[in-house]
């Protein structure tokens, strides 16, 4: 009963969204305000029918409903609760109906806090939101239906993939998809404004806090995954260039590239075109990672649907809407003509250097990402394109990147001197070259990482540098406090999220300097790397909820000093009969000490060791990154367009 | 400036950045381009001796020898078979949990001298019954397996050198060491 229920909501939803969208292309162009009107309460209805649809979703993974085709395909019984409601997301089926559900919450949130836009414009917006969920709705009911059922029910299910069983895991799809989704409502803002054929301060003013808020839940869902992939795969590294890892990076670039040049349509009206132009690109991209992840061309750990029949529709709803838009924006982006001017050396041009070397990074990756498949499909060949590829085509782009990203926001609007500018970071370049040198000196002719830590304190000093310029701490300190409460929140979220970069850079620095040994130790025997000593006590047998697992029992001494006791494990889940890794970690903070069980023979055991120097710093940067997006986002500008928060809860409940 | 200057140095700043763009990726793809071969393959046409490139196929059952280098390092020596073909693979480090005697694996390296491949990765993967598609295709290559009949024959039936398991040899599908 209850499958049928969230089949017939689903269904309901499609009704809806169809409704929504009409009514809202039609009564924009016709001018006619009922059905303008019409479009805010149905977004309503179509984000209450898709949530009870995951609802019931949910429910059938929690009682491990065995007639449902979803649940008997990846779940168990014998699964932990978390992983059972967490599961609801953890296949192609429920991922979909997620994506569905977010594009349905931020309709409703145009709908909830756009009551101040122009009724036209947000209209429009949510038509063009409802018809993206109009396609993944039919998507969803016509190919990979979510409630189907079996019959007869068999006993149990099949289990899910033990290594998506995993609190990290749970937690990365819908951070992931708050991101991909999110830049929907930035592509439903430029398709509006090109059909309009205006774009305007009050326009970048809109879009800025969405690209913000889909830029930082994007960079929390790679973070999380990336720090999954860290510590449950057990290779000891923390990005692989994976395809999958490539789609969730492009749109994250563009993205990144969107935020900035919002900015300048929202201070200087200029840039529109091309703000509208990366409005389409980042969406585009984000429907080109569904693509890729869901359609099974890529092979990796997250390729599980392998129907091409879901593939065709994927690539023909990314045709349609990508598509469609770049069509629209051939014919209309002459319509919006710029009117700020600015000289190439100002705060405008470092923005636009910004915007050009992330949109090229973004083509490097996207030719290795998508290479691999033309070559398969015109040329016949079997190629893979690996981390060297994308180490040396992004890093002649990364480091000039880096370089204007502490320079561009001490330079004034519209036309600038370089002298002053340089004058103001004088101690961040300082900064940089000693950390430069130190490394070269500690760790000898280690290029990669000595720029990389001159980058972390370039971008950390050049950020506190801007922010004790602005609130004058050095020429007059004692209103220096004042001033910093006055700074708006938007400076304060740059600076933060600059320097959340500088210490993910001083991470992946450190774990340039990583080292790691193999070694095969009998019970007693110990290894030492990188100063600490690793003992072997013991291997056991363990019993866990829905496995059994083989637990080595290593012991860390430094200096003849007990430092910790490490457990690494290899479990065994007998539903599914797949073995995992589990790596045990101890973080110093200064350095992560690593260990893996391998195969044990000659009764002693393999263990791989690790030593990854300021490993946590990465996603401990990525972390502070997205509180800099948060930060910004608060800011009174954006809060006053926001209307009265009453409002909108009363339009939840009517 | 006036706006045509202005669009003038927009458009040559855009060109660079796509120019460089495309120069950097065209520069790192002669270097940094895999190739996949099957043991056939190989047989057919030697790569060049210092270009890595992958090698999959099937484990050949009965071939797996675990030992430990003079250093004290773990190594596994295997053999991987496409049913027509043999190569001998070498390889320092823990293998993956999925790698099994009779089951595709794909691993990353260079061809020495002796004719022996020298494995810096075997790559994992997590699915028992997955079987990588360039392997799938490999296999279908080399003549012994018609895709149109159904599917592949038991990976155990692969063996062209050793038509019966080697004595001692670990059952496929178990945990194979002690």
């Amino acid at each position: 009963m209850i499958p049928e229920l969230g089949h017939f909501a689903l269904a309901l939803a499609l009704a809806l969204s169809l409704a929504q969208a009409v009514f809202g292309l039609w009564g924009a162009q016709r001018a006619e305000p009922r059905l303008m009107a019409a479009t805010a309460p149905l977004a309503i209805g179509t984000l209450i029918a898709t949530g009870t649809a995951f609802a019931c979703l949910m429910w059938s993974f929690a009682v491990n409903d065995t007639t449902v085709s979803a649940v008997v395909q990846n779940s168990h019984s014998a699964k932990p609760m978390l992983y059972k409601l967490t599961g609801t997301w953890g296949n192609h089926e429920g991922s979909m109906v997620l994506w569905v559900l977010i594009l349905a919450l931020c309709g409703g949130a145009v709908a909830g806090f756009g009551r101040k836009l122009p009724s036209t414009l947000q209209a429009r917006v949510l038509a063009v939101l409802a018809l993206v969920a109009v396609g993944f709705l039919a998507f969803i009911l016509g190919t990979s239906d979510p409630f189907l059922r079996v019959w007869p029910p068999p006993m149990d299910g099949q289990g899910l993939n033990p290594i998506l069983q995993d609190p990290g895991l749970a937690f990365h799809p819908p951070l992931l998809y708050l991101g991909y989704v999110g830049f929907s409502v930035t592509f439903a803002f430029a398709i509006a404004a090109l059909i309009e054929g205006r774009v305007d301060a009050a326009w970048g003013r809109w879009v800025r806090p969405w690209a913000l808020a889909a830029w930082s839940f994007l960079t929390l869902g790679i973070a999380l995954g990336s720090w999954w992939a860290y510590y449950e795969l057990g290779w000891g590294g923390y990005w692989f260039w994976d395809p999958v890892e490539n789609a969730s990076l492009l749109p994250w670039l563009a993205g990144c590239a969107l935020l900035h040049s919002a900015i300048v349509v929202e201070k200087r009206e200029a840039l529109k075109t091309w703000t509208v132009f990366l409005a389409l690109l980042a969406f585009g991209l984000s429907l080109l990672g569904t693509f890729l992840v869901r359609s099974g061309v890529l092979n990796s750990v997250h390729a599980f649907a392998n129907d091409p029949a879901r593939g065709v529709f994927i690539l023909f709803l990314l045709m349609v809407y990508v598509g469609g838009g770049f069509a629209l924006f051939a014919w209309r982006a002459a319509a919006m003509a710029p009117t700020g001017v600015f000289a190439p050396l100002s705060r405008e041009g470092a923005l636009v250097l910004n915007n050009l070397l992330l949109c090229s990074i973004a083509a490097v990756v996207l030719v290795g990402t998508l290479y691999p498949m033309f070559a398969d499909l015109i040329l016949k060949q079997k190629i893979s394109v690996g981390p060297p590829f994308f180490n040396s085509a992004t890093l002649p782009l990364v480091v000039p990147l880096i370089g204007a990203m502490a320079l561009g926001p001490v330079l004034p609007w519209k036309r600038a001197r370089l002298w002053p500018a340089l004058q103001r970071l004088w101690w961040a370049a300082l900064g940089a070259l000693a950390a430069l040198l130190l490394c070269l000196a500690l760790e000898g002719q280690r290029i990669g990482p000595a720029l990389g830590f001159a980058a972390a304190a370039w971008l950390i000093l050049g950020a506190a540098a801007d922010i004790a310029d602005r609130i004058a701490l050095f020429s007059r300190p004692r209103a220096a406090l004042a001033r910093a409460r006055g700074l708006p929140r938007a400076a304060w979220g740059g600076a933060i999220a600059h320097a959340g970069l500088g210490v993910m850079m001083l991470g992946l620095a450190g774990m340039g300097l990583a080292t790691d040994r193999l070694a095969l130790l009998q019970p007693g025997q110990s290894a030492s790397l990188a100063g600490y000593d690793y003992r072997l006590d013991n291997v056991q047998d363990v019993a866990g909820p829905n496995f059994s697992a083989r637990r080595a029992t290593v012991t860390v001494t430094r200096n003849g000093r007990d430092v910790v006791v490490l457990t690494p494990e290899r479990r065994s889940f007998p539903v599914g009969r797949m073995t995992t890794t589990e790596a045990a970690i101890h973080t110093t903070w200064l350095s992560d000490l690593y260990v893996v069980l391998g195969d044990e023979r000659d009764g002693g055991a393999v263990l791989r060791i690790h030593h990854n120097p300021l490993a946590p710093w990465i996603w401990f940067g990525a972390a502070i990154m997205a509180l800099g997006g948060g930060i910004s986002l608060s800011d009174r500008r954006i809060r006053v367009s926001a209307p009265a928060a009453k409002l909108a809860r009363g339009e939840v409940t009517a | 400036m006036s706006r045509k200057r202005r669009r003038l140095y927009l458009l040559l700043l855009c060109g660079l950045g796509l120019g460089s763009a495309t120069a950097l990726s065209l520069s790192a793809f002669q270097d940094n381009l895999v190739f996949f071969r099957s043991p056939s393959d190989i047989m057919q046409e030697a790569p060049a001796p210092d270009r890595a490139f992958r090698l999959g196929g099937l484990v050949e059952t009965g071939s797996v020898q675990r030992e430990t280098t003079p250093d004290g390092r773990p190594e596994a020596r295997f053999r991987v078979t496409d049913g027509a073909s043999t190569i001998p693979v070498t390889y320092t480090g823990v293998l993956p949990d999925l790698f099994r005697e009779g089951q595709g694996v794909v691993t990353l390296g260079k061809l020495g001298p002796d004719g022996v491949f020298r494995a810096t990765e075997v790559l994992a993967r997590h699915d028992e019954n997955y079987m990588p598609p360039e392997v799938a295709d490999a296999l279908k290559r080399s003549g012994h397996w018609n895709p149109d009949q159904g599917a592949p024959p038991p990976a155990s039936s692969w063996n062209t050198l050793t038509p019966t398991p080697a004595v001692g040899a670990a059952p496929p599908g178990g945990r194979s060491g002690s």
